[in-house]
């Protein structure tokens, strides 16, 4: 095969002017059949049109491992946790232990669905923009059908510095047999994806298709069931780590085709509000690779901002409530978990447990909280790796008020259990920036009473609210 | 002398797009710099000297070209040092 790009005009304009094209051919969707104006589409129609069912994508995941991971109950957390609740308060926390999926993270159900999809459509290689777990995930499952795998990972900065997780990440996928592209910091991984798509006609194994989202339906639906079987009753809260929305939008929508229409769903993202995720100066200086604010935040207001036209990933569909860790209370969490339920997981994986841990104190202790993931560790994802490259490249670290955090700067471990605090992302705002954008993009659109709804359902907000907000907005000008 | 031989695994080096090339809605730092990319796979020259422009096959077989940077190249990261803000953890819960 040829290089990417050695005919065709490989400029940045002229390839990002093809895109449609481009990942119409990648996707097998035609995303246009499912526009209904310049602000709504048929985002059920959409998520229907792999055509297969719960059951199917069940019985598709367990022919490659992935999936039936077990429920454990967190009994010596749930206790240090009620040591520092309120009278009656300290719920028991639970967690799905998805680094027992076969490349060690949920990404597998992720994966999975969509490369399977793949291998169905004759695709002969597939390609992914990750330099997280999806794409271990995607590279394992490749190698498990028979596909080649191209993983391209923003890795370095311009001193060829990369964190510790993001090359281990590298090596995962290599293991795997996935030819890597190592690339520095920018959103040009969009730009090279679509040329390395151009020059092989690989399957678009983007986190936003339908497939993708379908996957993690089976973890809300599997946590729901096991919950029901091991203790009698549905969770009352799930925690899950936010960044693109897929993990949020997978896991409620499993959890409604389970039947649990009463269990609140908490998106949890590490603050990093301040840095700028496409700064090359600013990219060493996190500690979490992704499950933060730089993708939280824009994900939820602005869902289709995503490397196909529209985005299967809705957190905001689904979220009822939103909330923020600093990276020192989540490496403190991590230690927990290693300490008192011999379990070492990954860092980034424990986002949600570290909200999880302070959540818990306002809830009943006959509750039930489920945190819905963990992730596999090795060189390069341990608090100790992370630590060691977070001073190297300037940030203090040091013990005290996690409220001290400051994210580039500082990053403080808690001294006791007590101090792991979440803080609640003001929902209200994120509905006024969705609204905002949504509108902005359809560019002097005048929005139809479908639209008006589109809104409302794709924000789970209200049509009154909707409503008056657009006024608002339409005031301002 | 050759840094490597046909089929040793090596590391090459593309410039994918020059500062000039890069959109200008980057931030400044970022804009100032060229987007660059590293790829393994094994040489498909007779033999290459670092900094030479190579030819690879792909660990999926497709061949790249771009300049030869490392030979055998290692994953050096590692399970960092120990770090005295977490060892303490432990020990303060077991005392409880």
């Amino acid at each position: 095969m040829k290089d990417p790009g050695r005919e065709m005009d490989t400029s940045y304009s002229t390839v990002m002017s093809r895109k449609n094209e481009i990942l119409k051919r990648g996707t097998g969707i035609d995303y246009q059949e499912y526009e209904t104006s310049r602000i709504a589409f048929d985002y059920e129609g959409l998520m229907a049109s792999p055509q297969y069912s719960l059951m199917d994508v069940q019985r598709i995941l367990k022919e490659t491992g992935v999936g039936n991971t077990p429920l454990v109950e967190l009994k010596n957390l749930t206790e240090l946790v009620r040591s520092v609740s309120p009278p009656g308060k300290g719920c028991r926390i639970f967690i799905k232990d998805e680094a027992a999926n076969p490349s060690g993270s949920f990404k597998d159900r992720r994966a999975g669905l969509s490369i399977h999809h793949a291998a169905k459509l004759g695709y002969t290689g597939v390609v992914a923009a990750s330099s997280g777990n999806y794409g271990a995930a995607v590279a394992s499952q490749a190698a498990k059908h028979g596909l080649k795998a191209i993983i391209l990972q923003e890795v370095y900065d311009s001193r060829k510095v990369g964190q510790p997780e993001i090359l281990e990440k590298t090596r995962a996928c290599e293991a795997y047999g996935a030819e890597v592209w190592q690339l520095t910091v920018g959103p040009e991984l969009f730009y090279i994806m679509l040329r390395v798509l151009e020059e092989t006609s690989f399957f678009s194994a983007s986190l936003y298709v339908p497939t993708s989202i379908l996957g993690i339906e089976t973890l809300g639906y599997e946590l729901a069931q096991q919950a029901l079987q091991q203790e009698g009753r549905f969770p009352d809260m799930v925690v899950i780590t936010h960044a693109g929305g897929g993990n949020i939008s997978g896991t409620a929508r499993g959890l409604k085709k389970a039947g649990c229409h009463h269990t609140v769903v908490v998106g949890v993202s590490v603050d990093l509000r301040g840095l700028h995720m496409a700064s090359d100066f600013d990219f060493n200086r996190k500690s979490f690779t992704t499950g933060h604010t730089g993708f939280g935040i824009p994900f939820l207001t602005l869902p289709d901002r995503t490397d196909v036209p529209r985005n299967c990933a809705r957190g905001l569909r689904y979220l009822d409530r939103y909330v923020l860790i600093s990276q020192g209370e989540v490496f403190y969490t991590t230690e927990l978990l290693a300490k008192l339920e011999g379990m070492e997981r990954g860092p980034a994986g424990n986002t949600s447990l570290a909200g999880a841990i302070a959540l818990a104190r306002e809830m009943d202790r006959e509750q039930i909280l489920v945190v819905q993931e963990t992730e596999y560790t090795s060189a390069g994802k341990l608090p100790s790796s992370q630590l060691t490259f977070a001073k190297e490249n300037g940030i203090e670290v040091r013990r005290g008020n996690p409220k001290e955090n400051l994210p580039g700067k500082t990053i403080v471990i808690p001294e006791s259990v007590g101090q792991v605090e979440v803080e609640d992302f003001d929902i209200a705002k994120i509905h006024y920036s969705y609204i905002e954008n949504a509108l902005k993009k359809a560019n002097d659109y005048a929005p139809t009473e479908e639209d008006i709804q589109f809104l409302a359902e794709d924000s789970k907000s209200t049509i009154p609210y909707v409503r008056e907000t657009i006024r608002a907005l339409n005031g301002k000008k | 002398m050759a840094d490597a031989r046909k089929g040793d695994l090596v590391q090459i080096h593309k410039i994918i797009l020059k500062s000039d090339q890069r959109p200008d809605t980057l931030p400044q730092d970022t804009k100032s710099l060229p987007y660059e990319s590293w790829i393994k796979g094994f040489l498909l020259n007779e033999e290459g000297t670092m900094g030479d422009e190579v030819r690879i096959e792909s660990l999926i077989g497709r061949e790249i070209s771009g300049t030869l940077v490392s030979v055998q190249p290692a994953y050096d990261h590692s399970f960092g040092l120990p770090q005295k803000e977490l060892l303490s953890i432990g020990r303060e819960l077991r005392k409880k």
